[in-house]
C-alpha cells in the first residue's frame, strides 16, 4: 500500500447515487479488456492518454495520478459517505487492468474508514480478482450474456473467464450485485435474461440490477473519430423492461431496474 | 404514530372543488377597503393617528362586503372575487393609477380591473396625496440616499410603497385566551396607567386604539356567523346546511373566546392571518410554527375521539387553500422581483421547543401532507432541522420536495439558534424561531424584525471601482483610485470596499427614513396588540413596541463578485495576462457580445414607443432594424476576438462552487465585505441592522440594471442568487456545491441565506433517492449551512413548459424563498430558472 502508486484515471464524478450504497464518489480507470459495441464512455477504453473533441472543443481524456491525489478529492465528500453509508466506488474502463493503484486505492480508502465499492468484469486473471476482494465492500458485476459466442460478438471477449470469477466471487462472500446492461438485438428477449438470472442464483448471487441501453455516449464516438455500431437501437421501453425483469424474478432472486 | 401519517392521509374531494373555484378566472382588485379607509379618515382628521387607524380598521370591518365561498369549512375572505385584492392608499398609490391600464396585460402578475373600480379608486386615493408614509419617508431621506436608489445601487421599495408586514404574532396567545383575553390585558394596563406619567397620552390612546381594533375584529366574526346562518337557512342540501350552521357556531364563538377544538383554532387562526393582511399591505405575514400552536387542540380532539385524522387533515388542508385567497397588486417593478402573486406566508413545522426538546409531531407532518394535497404556493412550507429530527420526517419532508412544488424549504436549526443569540435573544427565545418570508429568522409574537428592508446589489460597486464612483454621468459614489494607477490587488479591493461602505451606509439612512415615517402614519394597533411587549410598554410595533427590533437589507451576487474579483486577482495580478484598464474596457463593452435578447427587445420596445409618440410610424423591417441595432455590438473585429479570449480566461479559472478551497475562502471575505460593514448601525426602533443573503427574485430584474461583471457575466443578465455559485458555473455535481456554499459565514447572515438548487425528479426516485436526498441536506447542514431549497423539475418540462403553458397551469417552481405558480411568472425569470443549474445524480 502506497500513496505514491501512481494509475491512470479519466474522470471524478460526485454524488452517484446508482452505483454501490449510499452517495458515491465514483473514480473513472482509463483502459478496458472489453470492446462493448454500446460501450457509453469510449473514451474509457484505450489505455493511452486521448484527444476528444466535445461541443467543437478539443479535451484530453486521461491524467495520471497517486493514490493520494484521488483519495484527497474522495475525502471532500466523507460527510455525505458519513450522512449514507456511501464511499468510493472504481469504475471505468475496466479498474482490474490497473491492479496495483486500484488495489492500492481501495485498501487505503479502507484504512481510512471508507467504504469501497468496484464496477467490473472481472474479465482478468483470478489471481488478479483476488487481490481486489480483501478491500472490497461491495461487488457490482456485470454478467452480459451467457452464450459465449455472442458475448464474444459484441465485446470482443468470450465469457468464459467471467463466468468463472463471478462464481469465484460469489463464493468469496463479499457482497455481490450482478449488473446486466440490457442491449436490444443483444441480450433483450426474456430467455436472454432468465438464463443470466438462473446462473446467477445457481451460484449463489442474491441481487440483480438490469440496466437498460441509453444512447448518451453516441456522441463520443464522433469526437474520437469512431464509428457507431449500434445506431439503429433504441432505449427498450418501460413495458418491456417490466417483462424483462419479470422473467429475472421468476427465478426467484432479488431484482430491479436500474442501479 | 399513527402510520397513516407517514404514508399520507387520503385528500378529501373538497378539496379540489375549493381549489378549483380558487383559479377559475385572472384575480381582480377591489376598491371597498380603499373607500372604507378614506371615508374615515376624511371623519377623524383632528384625532391621534394610532385612534385614527383604529378607526379606520374598524370602518374597514363593519362594512366590507363578506363572502362564503361554495363548500368552504374555514371562511373569512378579503374580496369577493377569489385571490383578488384590496388597495392600500395610505403608503402609496400613485404607481397604481399610472399603472391601471396594464395591469391586466402585464407578464408578472396580471389583476383585472374595471373602469367602476379604476374610478372608485381615484376618487378614494385623491385624499391620500401628500399624507402617505412613502411621500413623508421621501422626505426624510437624504438627497444622496435618493439619488443612490435612482442609480439603482440599492432598492427599498419594498417598505417604501408597501406596509412592512414580515411579522409573525404569537397566534398561540390568541388561541388560548380568545381577543377577549387581550383586550382585557389591554383595560387593565389601560386602568393601571396614571394620567400623570409622563407617556400617558400616547400610551393612553393606544391601548384604546388597541380595544377598537380587537373589537372590530371580534363584530367582523359575528358578521361571518350571522351570514353563515343566513346560508344554512337558504340550503336544501342538508350535509352542507349542517357545515354552514357550524361554521356560524365557530365564528361566533372565535377569536373573541378561547378556541374548544381543533375546528375552530383553525378557524380563529385564519382570522387573525386574514385580518392582519386586512390592517396593512405589508406582506409576509407567517403562519410560523403552526404544528405547535394547534398541536394542543388537535390531540385533545383526536384523544376523546371527537374528530377522526381524515376531518382534522381537512381542515388543515382547508386552511392551505385559503392562505392562497389572498393576493397583492404590486408595482411592476416589484411584481418582477416578487413574482408569482406571493404574499410569503411561511408556515414552519418541526425543530425543537424552548428547552431544546424535539417538538415534531402529528400536525408537523399533515402540515406536509396538506401541501401534498393541495399543490398550491402557499404557505411557503418551511421544515426545522436538528441533530435530532427525526428520519422519517425528514423522509416525508423529500416526499413533497419530490413532487417538484418547491416546498418545503429546509432551515438548519443548528446554524440559526446560535445565529440569534449572537444578535441578543435569550437562547429559549432562539430555539423557538420561526421563519419569516423568505428566508428570514426570528422569534414570533415579539419581534418586529423589519426583515427584506431593502435589496443591495453588491455588483454595483465594483462597476463604480472601474467608473470611480460615476454613473451614467452623475458621480454618485466616492471618487476612488483610477484603476489604471493600480498596482496591487489591495488597492482594487479597497476601492470596492469603500464604493460598497458608502453605498451601505446610504442605504442604512434610506431604510431609516421610511422606518420614521412608518412610525409616524402607519402604527398597527391590531397587529400591535399580539406582538409583546406592545401592551405593557403602551407603544405600537412601529414605534418600538416590540421585544427584539431589527433591520435585515438582504445582499445579493456573492458568487459573481467572488468569481470576478479572483478572476482580476489570477490574471492582472498574478499572471499579468490582463491590466485593470482591460477589464474595465471588457466590461464597458460587454465582452464585445451583443445584448441579451430579452434586454434588446425591451429597448426596442421603448424606442419604438418614443418614435410613435414623436408620430413617427414604424414597419416589421423598421423595427427588425432598431433591434438589430440595439442589440448588436458595435466593437470592431479585432477587439471582439480579444474580449472572447479574455472571457475563455475568465470562464478557465476557479469559480465558487465546485469545492476549490482557496476561491471559496475567498467568498466568505468578499461576503463579509458587505455582512460586516452593515452591523455598525442601528435603527429607530432600537434596534440593530443585520445582513441577509438572499435576493427574493429580485436577482433578475435588478440583474438587468446591471453592466457586464469580471466574472464574464454579460450585461443585464441574471446575478447569481442568494448564496448558490453562478448560474451554470457549478459543474462538480451537488455536494462540491454544497461544500462551497457552506464555506460561507452563515452565522453572520443571521437575517437568512439562501442556497437554491435544482433536481432533477430521477435524483429522488425510490426509497433510495429520498436517502440520498435526505443525507444530502444533512451533509450540507453538518457543514453549518444555514437554509436549502430545492426545484425538482426537467429543464425539458420547464421549456415544454413555456411553449404550452395551457399544459402546465398547476406547475408549481421554487423562485427564491419561495414557490410561484411557472406560467405566471415573467419569461425573463422563467429563463433565469432554466438556466440554474440542474444537479442529477449520477
Amino acid at each position: 500500500m502506497a500513496l505514491d502508486t501512481k494509475g491512470r484515471i479519466f474522470d471524478i464524478q460526485k454524488f452517484s447515487v446508482h452505483d454501490g450504497p449510499g452517495i458515491r464518489t465514483i473514480v473513472f480507470l482509463k483502459g478496458c479488456v472489453l470492446r462493448c459495441r454500446w460501450c457509453c464512455n469510449p473514451e474509457s477504453q484505450e489505455y493511452k492518454i486521448q484527444q476528444m473533441s466535445k461541443n467543437g472543443k478539443i479535451k484530453t481524456v486521461g491524467r495520471d495520478v497517486t493514490v493520494e491525489e484521488v483519495l484527497n478529492e474522495v475525502e471532500k465528500d466523507r460527510i455525505y459517505f458519513r450522512r449514507s453509508g456511501g464511499g468510493i466506488t472504481l469504475s471505468g474502463g475496466e479498474s482490474m487492468c490497473q491492479p496495483d493503484f486500484a488495489v492500492a486505492l481501495l485498501e487505503e480508502a479502507h484504512a481510512r474508514g471508507i467504504n469501497t465499492a468496484i464496477e467490473t468484469t472481472a474479465c482478468v486473471p483470478w489471481e488478479t480478482v483476488a487481490r481486489f476482494l480483501p478491500h472490497l465492500d461491495t461487488v457490482l458485476m456485470d454478467i452480459k450474456h451467457m452464450d459465449s459466442l455472442k458475448h464474444k460478438e459484441f465485446t470482443t471477449q468470450p465469457n468464459e473467464l467471467i463466468l468463472e470469477n463471478v462464481k469465484k466471487i460469489a463464493h468469496s462472500g463479499v457482497k455481490l450485485i450482478v449488473r446486466v446492461p440490457v442491449i436490444p438485438t443483444f441480450n433483450d428477449t426474456e430467455q436472454e435474461i432468465e438464463a443470466i438470472a438462473r446462473y446467477a442464483v445457481s451460484i449463489g448471487v442474491k441481487e440483480m440490477h438490469l440496466l437498460p441501453y441509453h444512447p448518451f455516449g453516441v456522441d463520443k464516438y464522433k469526437g474520437l473519430n469512431r464509428e457507431y455500431s449500434l445506431h439503429h437501437i433504441k432505449t427498450p421501453t418501460d413495458e418491456h423492461m417490466q417483462i424483462l425483469l419479470q422473467s429475472a424474478l421468476n427465478t426467484g432472486i432479488k431484482a430491479q431496474i436500474g442501479g | 404514530m399513527d402510520q397513516r401519517l407517514l404514508t399520507g392521509i387520503e385528500k378529501s374531494p373538497r378539496i379540489q372543488k375549493l381549489i378549483d373555484h380558487l383559479y377559475e378566472k385572472m384575480p381582480q382588485i377591489e376598491a371597498d377597503r380603499a373607500e372604507l379607509m378614506t371615508e374615515s379618515f376624511i371623519k377623524t382628521e383632528a384625532e391621534p393617528t394610532i385612534i385614527r387607524k383604529a378607526k379606520a380598521f374598524s370602518n374597514i370591518l363593519k362594512n366590507i362586503p363578506i363572502t362564503i365561498r361554495p363548500l368552504e369549512l374555514i371562511v373569512g375572505s378579503a374580496t369577493q372575487a377569489p385571490r383578488s385584492c384590496q388597495t392600500f392608499p395610505e403608503f402609496s398609490f400613485d404607481w397604481l393609477e399610472s399603472e391601471f391600464d396594464t395591469l391586466e396585460t402585464r407578464s408578472a402578475d396580471p389583476f383585472y380591473i374595471s373602469d367602476q373600480t379604476k374610478a372608485r379608486l381615484k376618487k378614494a386615493n385623491a385624499y391620500w396625496l401628500g399624507k402617505t408614509t412613502s411621500e413623508l419617508a421621501t422626505e426624510y431621506m437624504a438627497p444622496e440616499a435618493r439619488l443612490a436608489i435612482e442609480h439603482n445601487f440599492f432598492t427599498p421599495g419594498n417598505y417604501f410603497y408597501n406596509g412592512v408586514g414580515h411579522v409573525t404574532v404569537d397566534y398561540g396567545k390568541v388561541l388560548n385566551k380568545g381577543l377577549a383575553g387581550i383586550r382585557l390585558e389591554a383595560e387593565n394596563e389601560l386602568k393601571s396607567c396614571k394620567v400623570t406619567d409622563d407617556n400617558f397620552a400616547k400610551k393612553s390612546r393606544f391601548l384604546e386604539a388597541v380595544i377598537i381594533s380587537l373589537d372590530a375584529v371580534i363584530e367582523y366574526a359575528l358578521r361571518y356567523s350571522v351570514l353563515a346562518n343566513d346560508l344554512a337557512n337558504k340550503e336544501s342540501d342538508p350535509t352542507r346546511k349542517a357545515e354552514l350552521l357550524q361554521i356560524a357556531q365557530n365564528c361566533k364563538n372565535v377569536p373573541l373566546n378561547p378556541a374548544t377544538s381543533f375546528y375552530e383554532a383553525c378557524q380563529s387562526f385564519w382570522f387573525i392571518q386574514l385580518l392582519i393582511q386586512m390592517e396593512s399591505s405589508g406582506h409576509s405575514i407567517s403562519p410560523g410554527r403552526f404544528d405547535q400552536y394547534m398541536y394542543p387542540f388537535y390531540k385533545k380532539d383526536i384523544e376523546s375521539g371527537k374528530i377522526t385524522l381524515e376531518q382534522a387533515q381537512e381542515l388543515v388542508d382547508c386552511v392551505w387553500v385559503k392562505l392562497n385567497d389572498l393576493s397583492k397588486v404590486r408595482d411592476l417593478a416589484s411584481a418582477e422581483g416578487f413574482a408569482g402573486y406571493s404574499m410569503f406566508q411561511n408556515l414552519i413545522c418541526g425543530g425543537q421547543n424552548s428547552d431544546g426538546v424535539d417538538v415534531t409531531n402529528d400536525v408537523s407532518y399533515m402540515c406536509l401532507e396538506a401541501s401534498m394535497h393541495v399543490l398550491l404556493p402557499a404557505p411557503s412550507l418551511s421544515v426545522r432541522i436538528w441533530n435530532l429530527t427525526p428520519h422519517e420526517f425528514m423522509i416525508k419532508a423529500a416526499e413533497v420536495t419530490r413532487t417538484g412544488i418547491g416546498l418545503p424549504a429546509y432551515y438548519n436549526d443548528e446554524v440559526i439558534i446560535p445565529s440569534l443569540v449572537s444578535r441578543g435573544l435569550t437562547i429559549e427565545d432562539a430555539r423557538d424561531y420561526n421563519i419569516i418570508g423568505c428566508v428570514e429568522p426570528q422569534k414570533s409574537g415579539k419581534t418586529d424584525g423589519w426583515h427584506d428592508a431593502a435589496f443591495f446589489n453588491m455588483l454595483r460597486p465594483l462597476e463604480m471601482v472601474f467608473s470611480q464612483g460615476v454613473d451614467k454621468g452623475v458621480q454618485v459614489g466616492p471618487k476612488t483610485q483610477d484603476v489604471s494607477s493600480m498596482t496591487t490587488f489591495d488597492e482594487l479591493f479597497d476601492a470596492y470596499k469603500k464604493q460598497s461602505d458608502y453605498m451601505v451606509s446610504l442605504m442604512v439612512n434610506a431604510d431609516n427614513a421610511i422606518d420614521f415615517a412608518h412610525m409616524e402614519r402607519a402604527p398597527l394597533p391590531f397587529l400591535s396588540s399580539m406582538i409583546d411587549d406592545c401592551i405593557k410598554r403602551g407603544k405600537s410595533v412601529q414605534e418600538g413596541g416590540a421585544v427584539y427590533n431589527f433591520t435585515g437589507p438582504q445582499g445579493f451576487g456573492v458568487a459573481n463578485m467572488a468569481d470576478g474579483l479572483w478572476a482580476i486577482k489570477k490574471l492582472v495580478f498574478e499572471q499579468k495576462k490582463y491590466t485593470l484598464n482591460d477589464f474595465k474596457e471588457a466590461v464597458e463593452n460587454n465582452f464585445g457580445e451583443d445584448m441579451d435578447s430579452a434586454m434588446a427587445q425591451k429597448l426596442t420596445a421603448k424606442v419604438v414607443l418614443e418614435l410613435h409618440k414623436n408620430g413617427v410610424n414604424t414597419d416589421k423591417e423598421n423595427i427588425l432594424n432598431i433591434y438589430n441595432k440595439v442589440s448588436s455590438n458595435p466593437c470592431s473585429a479585432q477587439k471582439k476576438a480579444f474580449y472572447k479570449q479574455m472571457l475563455d480566461d475568465i470562464i478557465a479559472q476557479d469559480k465558487f462552487g465546485n469545492d476549490l478551497h482557496d476561491i471559496d475562502a475567498f467568498a466568505r471575505e468578499v461576503a463579509y465585505v458587505y455582512t460586516r460593514e452593515l452591523e455598525k448601525f442601528n435603527n429607530p426602533r432600537g434596534g440593530k441592522f443585520h445582513a441577509g443573503l438572499y435576493p427574493v427574485s429580485a436577482n433578475v430584474p435588478l440583474g438587468a440594471q446591471t453592466g457586464a461583471t469580471p466574472d464574464g457575466r454579460l450585461a443585464y443578465t441574471p446575478i447569481a442568487d442568494g448564496v448558490s455559485p453562478a448560474a451554470g458555473r457549478d459543474v462538480s455535481g451537488p455536494t462540491a456545491a454544497a461544500n462551497s456554499v457552506s464555506r460561507l459565514d452563515h452565522f453572520i447572515a443571521s437575517n437568512g441565506t439562501l442556497y437554491n438548487m435544482k433536481f432533477h425528479p430521477t435524483a429522488l426516485k425510490g426509497r433510495s433517492g429520498l436517502e440520498s436526498f435526505v443525507s444530502l441536506v444533512r451533509g450540507y447542514f453538518d457543514q453549518k449551512g444555514s437554509h436549502m431549497q430545492f426545484n425538482v423539475v426537467s429543464r425539458e418540462t420547464l421549456i415544454d413548459a413555456q411553449k404550452h403553458p395551457e399544459n402546465y397551469k398547476s406547475l408549481v417552481v421554487r423562485v427564491a424563498g419561495y414557490s410561484a405558480l411557472f406560467t405566471t411568472l415573467s419569461r425573463s425569470l422563467q429563463n433565469d430558472i432554466i438556466n440554474r443549474t440542474e444537479q442529477g445524480g449520477f
